[in-house]
C-alpha cells in the first residue's frame, strides 16, 4: 500500500497525487492514441459513442452528482446542440463557429431553465425537467421551417480549412476524444476551485452553503449553464456521428440512458461517467446478440439435452420471440437501475475502489469498510 | 453606536410570538450568551440575523449598517459567521473541502478562470489553504483533514463546524450551542476556544447556550428569554439571581 506524505499544499491541489497515475493513464492513452487503428470500424463506432455518452455523462454529474439538481431532461439539451449545429452547418458556417455556437446556445437555454428549477426540488425538479424535455421534443417536430418536424435533418460531413472529416474515420474519433479530455479536466478544475465546492456544498446543505456566503441561486443557475453547455457541445457531435436527426431520436428514453450512465458508473466520481457510458454503449451489441444467436443457441442446447425437435423450435421460437420483444431495452434499464441502487449504490467506480481496497489490504479487508453511516439526521426545520 | 443591535426584532408565526420585540446589542470583542428554556426563541434570534428567517418587524444593525433585507449569501460576506445546533456540515466531502468552503467569501476568481485553473486561482487556492491550515492548527483537527464528515464523531464534527465558520475569518460569530453534545473534556476545550477567539482574533461572540458552567466561564453578558421576550439581561451573575429567570427555569 502506497502512503503519500504530503509536504506541499500543492499536493493537496494538484490533479495527479502520485507517479502511478501517470503510469496508469499514460498507458491508457497510449491505447486510446493506438485504438483507432487497431479495432474494427463497428467497435470504433462505439467508443465514439461511449466518448459522446460519456461527455453527457460528466455534464449531468456535474449537475446531478455534485450540485444534486436530478435532471431527466439531458436529451432535450442533446437535441437543441445537434438541431443548432445541423441549423447553422445548411448555412455554410463553418465547423468551430456552429460547434461553439451549439454549446453556447444550449448553456444558454440550460440557464433559463435554472431559473424555474429555484423553487424546486427533488421530485419536482426531476418532474420540471421532463416536461422541459417534452416541450423541446414537441417544438422540435412542430416548428418546421427551422427543424424539418418529422422528416429529420440531414447533417453533413464535418469541413473545413478544405479537409473533411468523415463520421467514421479516425479523425472523427480524435475529435470526440479531444471534447471529453477537455471537458473531464474542465470538471476536475472546477471541483477543486471555489465553484466546484459550492456545488458540492448546496447538494450536501443548502441552509449551511447560504450561511457560508454562497449564492444559492446563481450557483444553481451556473451549475445548469454548465452542464447544458457541455450537453450541448456533445450534441453537436452526435448530430455528426449519427448524421440524421430527427425528433424522435431525442426522447425520455435517452434522458433516462443518461441518468443510468452516473447511476451505474457512480455518482460521486467522474469515473463513474465513462464506465457508465461504456457499459450503457455496450448494451446495444449485447442485445443483438441476445436477439441473434442465443435463440439458436438455446434451441440447440433443448436439441441435445434430449427434447424432440419440434420441442426445440417452439423453445427456440419463445426465446427468439423474448428478445426481441418491445421494450425489452426498456425493462432491462429498469431491472439494471434496480440492482445497482439496491447492491451497489457507488456504482461500478465503487466497485472499482472496493476491489482495488481488497487487494491492497489483502487479507485484512473488511466489508464494513464501505459501509454508510448514518447516525445523526439533520434537521430539516431551516428548509 | 454599538457594534451589532437588534431593534425591536420579532417573528411572528401566525398567531405564535416566538421572538417578540427583543432589543439587545453587542459590543466589539464581546461574548454575549443567550439563556432560555426550550422554545424560548434563541435559535429563532439566530435564524433571523443569518436570514434564514425574514423578521415580522424590527431591524438589525452591523457596524451601523441595516442588515434587515440583505439576503442569507450575503450576511456572510458582511463577516457574520455562524453554526447550527444540529450540525449542518457538508456530509460527503473531506473536512479540508469543508472548510474551504469557509473561504467561499473571500473567493474573488472568475467561472471561466477556474475551468482553465489559471496560475491566479492556483495561487488563490494557496492562499486559501495556508488560512484553512492556521483555522485546524489553532483547533487541533491535524488527525481529520482527509477524512469524510460522514465518518466522523459527533464531538469532532461540532469542532469542525467551528472550524468552518473560522475560516471565513468573520468579525462576529454566532454558536448555536457550542457545547451540546459535547462531553465535559470537549466542553472545557470549547470554552477556550471561545475565549481564544475573543482574545486572539478579536472576534464578537454571540452564543446559545444551555451548559452554564460554560456560560458563566466565557460571557461578559448574558440575556435570558422566554416566550420570545428578553427576562433578563446582565453579567451571569445578576442574570442567574433574577427572580423571573429562576421563575422561568423552576416554574413559580
Amino acid at each position: 500500500m502506497r502512503f503519500l506524505f504530503k509536504t506541499d499544499y500543492e499536493d493537496d491541489i494538484r490533479l495527479v497525487p502520485h507517479s502511478g497515475y501517470v503510469l496508469s493513464y499514460g498507458a491508457l492513452f497510449v491505447l486510446l492514441i493506438i485504438a483507432p487503428y487497431v479495432l474494427s470500424s463497428y467497435l470504433m463506432s462505439q467508443v465514439v459513442f461511449v466518448c459522446i455518452y460519456a461527455t453527457v455523462g460528466v455534464a449531468l454529474l456535474i449537475l446531478t452528482g455534485f450540485t444534486g439538481q436530478a435532471s431527466l431532461g439531458h436529451a432535450a439539451f442533446l437535441a437543441i446542440g445537434a438541431y443548432t449545429a445541423a441549423y447553422l452547418q445548411q448555412y455554410n458556417v463553418p465547423f468551430p463557429v456552429y460547434f461553439l455556437a451549439a454549446g453556447l446556445l444550449t448553456g444558454a437555454i440550460g440557464a433559463i431553465v435554472g431559473f424555474p428549477a429555484l423553487r424546486l426540488q427533488g421530485i419536482y425538479l426531476v418532474i420540471a425537467t421532463i416536461s422541459f424535455a417534452f416541450i423541446v421534443e414537441e417544438i422540435l417536430a412542430r416548428w418546421e421551417s427551422v427543424t424539418h418536424g418529422n422528416e429529420g435533418m440531414r447533417v453533413k460531413t464535418i469541413q473545413w480549412l478544405g479537409t473533411t472529416v468523415p463520421r467514421d474515420s479516425p479523425a472523427f474519433y480524435f475529435l470526440c476524444l479531444a471534447v471529453l479530455v477537455l471537458t473531464i479536466v474542465g470538471a476536475l478544475n472546477l471541483l477543486r476551485s471555489p465553484t466546484g465546492r459550492a456545488f458540492i456544498a448546496i447538494r450536501d446543505s443548502e441552509t449551511a452553503a447560504r450561511s457560508m456566503g454562497i449564492n444559492v441561486s446563481l450557483y444553481k443557475v451556473k451549475s445548469f449553464a454548465i452542464s447544458a453547455g457541455i450537453t450541448g457541445f456533445a450534441g453537436c457531435l452526435f448530430a455528426h456521428k449519427l448524421s440524421f436527426i430527427s425528433p424522435e431520436m431525442f426522447t425520455l428514453q435517452l434522458s433516462i440512458e443518461f441518468i443510468i450512465v452516473i447511476l451505474i458508473g457512480g455518482t460521486f466520481s467522474l469515473h463513474g461517467a465513462v464506465l457508465g457510458a461504456i457499459f450503457i454503449v455496450m448494451l446495444d451489441p449485447f442485445l443483438t446478440y441476445l436477439k441473434d444467436d442465443v435463440p439458436g443457441m438455446v434451441g440447440s442446447l433443448a436439441a441435445t439435452l434430449g427434447a424432440g425437435s419440434e420441442r426445440a423450435g417452439h423453445i427456440q421460437d419463445s426465446v427468439a420471440a423474448f428478445a426481441s420483444a418491445n421494450g425489452l431495452k426498456g425493462a432491462i434499464y429498469g431491472v439494471i437501475i434496480v440492482l445497482f441502487v439496491l447492491f451497489e449504490p457507488l456504482g461500478l467506480y465503487g466497485r472499482w475502489l472496493k476491489i482495488r481496497l481488497f487487494f491492497q489490504l489483502f487479507p485484512l479487508y473488511k466489508r464494513a469498510t464501505f459501509k454508510r453511516q448514518k447516525i445523526y439526521v439533520k434537521s430539516e426545520r431551516n428548509r | 453606536m454599538s457594534y451589532f443591535r437588534a431593534e425591536n426584532l420579532s417573528l411572528h408565526f401566525g398567531g405564535l410570538k416566538a421572538v417578540d420585540a427583543v432589543s439587545f446589542a453587542v459590543e466589539k470583542g464581546e461574548i454575549l450568551s443567550i439563556i432560555g428554556p426550550n422554545g424560548a426563541g434563541k435559535s429563532s434570534i439566530f435564524n433571523l440575523i443569518s436570514r434564514i428567517y425574514s423578521p415580522t418587524f424590527g431591524k438589525i444593525f452591523f457596524e451601523d449598517r441595516d442588515i434587515t433585507q440583505e439576503p442569507a449569501y450575503a450576511i456572510a460576506r458582511l463577516g457574520i459567521a455562524r453554526t447550527f445546533q444540529n450540525i449542518e456540515l457538508f456530509e460527503n466531502a473531506t473536512v479540508l473541502s469543508n472548510l474551504l468552503v469557509g473561504r467561499h467569501r473571500h473567493s474573488t476568481t472568475q467561472l471561466w478562470q477556474e475551468l482553465l485553473f489559471l496560475p491566479s486561482v492556483r495561487a488563490n487556492e494557496k492562499l486559501h489553504r495556508r488560512r484553512v491550515e492556521q483555522v485546524i492548527e489553532f483547533l487541533d483537527l491535524e488527525p481529520y483533514r482527509d477524512k469524510l464528515i460522514s465518518g466522523l464523531p459527533y464531538g469532532v464534527r461540532k469542532v469542525i463546524e467551528l472550524a468552518r465558520a473560522l475560516c471565513s475569518e468573520p468579525k462576529l460569530i454566532l454558536l448555536d450551542e457550542p457545547s451540546s453534545g459535547l462531553n465535559v473534556e470537549e466542553t472545557d476545550d470549547m470554552s477556550f476556544w471561545i475565549r481564544d477567539m475573543k482574545s486572539e482574533l478579536g472576534i464578537t461572540v454571540i452564543m446559545v447556550e444551555h451548559d452554564m458552567t460554560l456560560v458563566n466561564r466565557v460571557s461578559d453578558r448574558v440575556i435570558a428569554l422566554n416566550y420570545g421576550r428578553v427576562l433578563a439581561m446582565g453579567t451571569p451573575h445578576e442574570v442567574q439571581r433574577h427572580p423571573d429567570v429562576i421563575a422561568a427555569y423552576l416554574g413559580a
